[in-house]
């Protein structure tokens, strides 16, 4: 019975990925797409939590949290990308008088 | 008075079910946030239905696999806690950093009747209008 259940939540996470795949060929702006990347990313930890469940293994565990801190770090950069911002924020900084020859 | 044996035996078989029902539950959840990333009309949207119901779904997937390695193994997995808290932790921040730069680099709103954003970002200094003529150096 868990093996059945396991087998078909592999089988369900992998059309979540591939309905996110049309959404990240598709998606009008690049805010979709990164919507979407992130949640594949989120969904392939799922896939690889259930596949360490199905073949009796821990050695998968760390994988996934490696996959969820480059999945997240990977998403923080592109929305700081194509906000055209900087990583960190210094709001002490003036706007108006801010010198463009300081590195920010 | 039962033996140590026939406890654990007993165990497994109330986890086994609940261990099936979890994984199935988490796995439901995920294919509806994928429909609704399919199907919504906007960006806005379509990160609610990504940051939300795919948080539970992977969360639900997790705690199975935590509760399947403490019954079956006998072990209390530190690093399935760890990746609970950090998807918990990282999926809102995502989504609202997300959020943030579409708004402000002018991706359309669908049906939008009242934008009190707008004028209140104008006076920061950024316009949504003149970032969307921008390209993407």
């Amino acid at each position: 019975m868990l093996q059945v259940s396991l087998l078909i939540a592999l089988i369900l996470l992998s059309i979540a990925i591939a309905g996110c795949m049309y959404r990240v060929l598709k998606g009008p702006s690049m805010a979709d797409r990164i919507t979407a990347l992130d949640t594949i990313g989120v969904n392939l930890i799922a896939i690889i939590a259930v596949l360490s469940m199905m073949m009796d293994t821990q050695a998968y565990l760390e994988v996934m949290l490696l996959v969820g801190i480059l999945a997240f770090l990977g998403t923080v950069a592109f929305a700081k990308y194509i906000e055209r911002g900087v990583v960190i924020e210094h709001e002490d900084e003036d706007r108006d008088d801010r010198d463009d020859s300081v590195d920010r | 008075m039962k033996t140590k044996t026939e406890m654990i035996e007993m165990i497994q078989w109330i986890g086994e079910p609940v261990v099936s029902v979890l994984v199935l539950i988490g796995a439901i959840l995920s294919v509806l946030s994928a429909f609704g990333i399919i199907r919504f009309p906007d960006v806005y949207l379509r990160s609610h239905a990504a940051t939300k119901s795919a948080t539970l779904g992977v969360l639900c997937v997790l705690s199975s696999a935590f509760l399947f390695f403490w019954i079956y193994d006998h072990y209390i997995s530190a690093r399935v806690l760890l990746g609970i808290v950090f998807v918990f932790i990282t999926a809102p921040v995502a989504g609202h950093l997300n959020a943030r730069a579409a708004y402000r680099t002018g991706v359309p709103l669908w049906k939008l009747e009242k934008d009190e954003l707008k004028p209140a970002l104008k006076e920061k200094g950024i316009d949504r209008e003149k970032a969307k003529k921008e390209p993407l150096n």
